[in-house]
């Protein structure tokens, strides 16, 4: 079987952080993770990136849409 | 169908809708602003359309909590509203974002190939260069710096990657959402959040090398 490439982990990365990759692969993507310190540093960049979107802090909708959004829900809802 | 962090589960959040619970609504209102607000801006030409979307989704859930049939979450049946309010008003704007001709090759090329060795080097398809190791983004500063990398990035991204990366990164939806959110199978669904993922890891790597070379 041909080596397993660092390209292939490159494009397997996602299919790999979600748990969609068929055993075979699975299993020749972590041999070569155990042996490659470029792939883990990837890796953990690609986990550090997927992190950093998570940490994105929130934005608020502007006061006045909200203000209005509100009292529509106050006329609509309020009994 | 996970719930958002926060939140509390959907039969509680409908029955407090319908009950006219504002601190509910407003709850909502504030977890999802980010999410909704940059799912519209794929599909319309301003920032102002887009919250014109927002308010206008909104306005059709407090009209239609009432007939929620719980068929799916209450934050995919909201986003569902929002995308086809946004897919109405994108196309009133002649704005046809070209949602289906993004697997035709318009995409940007895989970016991380550089890196690599190519057919004439020792070892084609193993690194040329290895990654380097990353800061850890403790300082505020660097933290900043990579939000703002991070956003424009995300600003830079063909619409459909931008919206799947927005929902399932940074929103927290689950894959399963996602595709019944935009209506794309799981397959494109992996495959947008890739590309676009590789773009954002790519941008900060780009940053990162700029910081260490003027250090």
């Amino acid at each position: 079987m041909k080596r397993f490439s660092c390209g292939e982990l490159v494009d397997l990365v996602t299919a790999y952080l979600e748990n969609d990759l068929d055993d075979p692969t699975l299993r020749r993507l972590q041999e070569h993770l155990a042996g490659c310190e470029g792939c883990r540093r990837y890796l953990a960049q690609f986990r550090a990136t997927v992190g950093a979107l998570g940490a994105l802090p929130p934005e608020p909708l502007a006061a006045p849409a909200r203000e209005r959004l509100l009292a529509a829900f106050r006329r609509r809802r309020r009994p | 169908m996970t719930e958002t962090p926060g939140l509390p589960p959907d039969d509680i959040v409908v029955a407090a809708l319908r009950a006219g619970d504002e601190a509910m609504f407003a709850a909502l209102l504030d977890s999802w602003a980010r999410g909704m607000l940059w799912l519209a801006r794929s599909h319309v030409s301003t920032n102002d359309s887009a919250e014109e979307v927002v308010q206008d989704t909104w306005l059709a859930v407090i009209r239609g909590i009432d007939g929620f049939e719980g068929r799916s979450s209450v934050k995919t049946w909201v986003y569902r509203i929002l995308v086809n309010t946004a897919r109405k008003r994108g196309m009133r704007e002649n704005r046809t974002v070209p949602w289906s001709s993004a697997f035709a090759g318009g995409e940007k090329p895989f970016p991380d190939g550089s890196r690599l060795q190519g057919a004439d080097d020792p070892l084609p398809g193993f690194w040329k260069d290895i990654p380097a190791l990353w800061p850890t983004p403790e300082g505020e500063v660097l933290a900043a710096e990579v939000r703002e990398q991070i956003t424009t990035a995300l600003a830079g991204l063909p619409p459909r990657q931008r919206a799947v990366i927005t929902l399932r990164d940074v929103e927290g939806c689950t894959s399963e959402e996602v595709c019944e959110i935009l209506d794309v199978s799981a397959a494109n669904q992996r495959v947008l959040l890739h590309r676009a993922r590789v773009v954002v890891r790519g941008r900060l790597e780009e940053y990162f090398e700029t910081v260490r070379r003027s250090a």
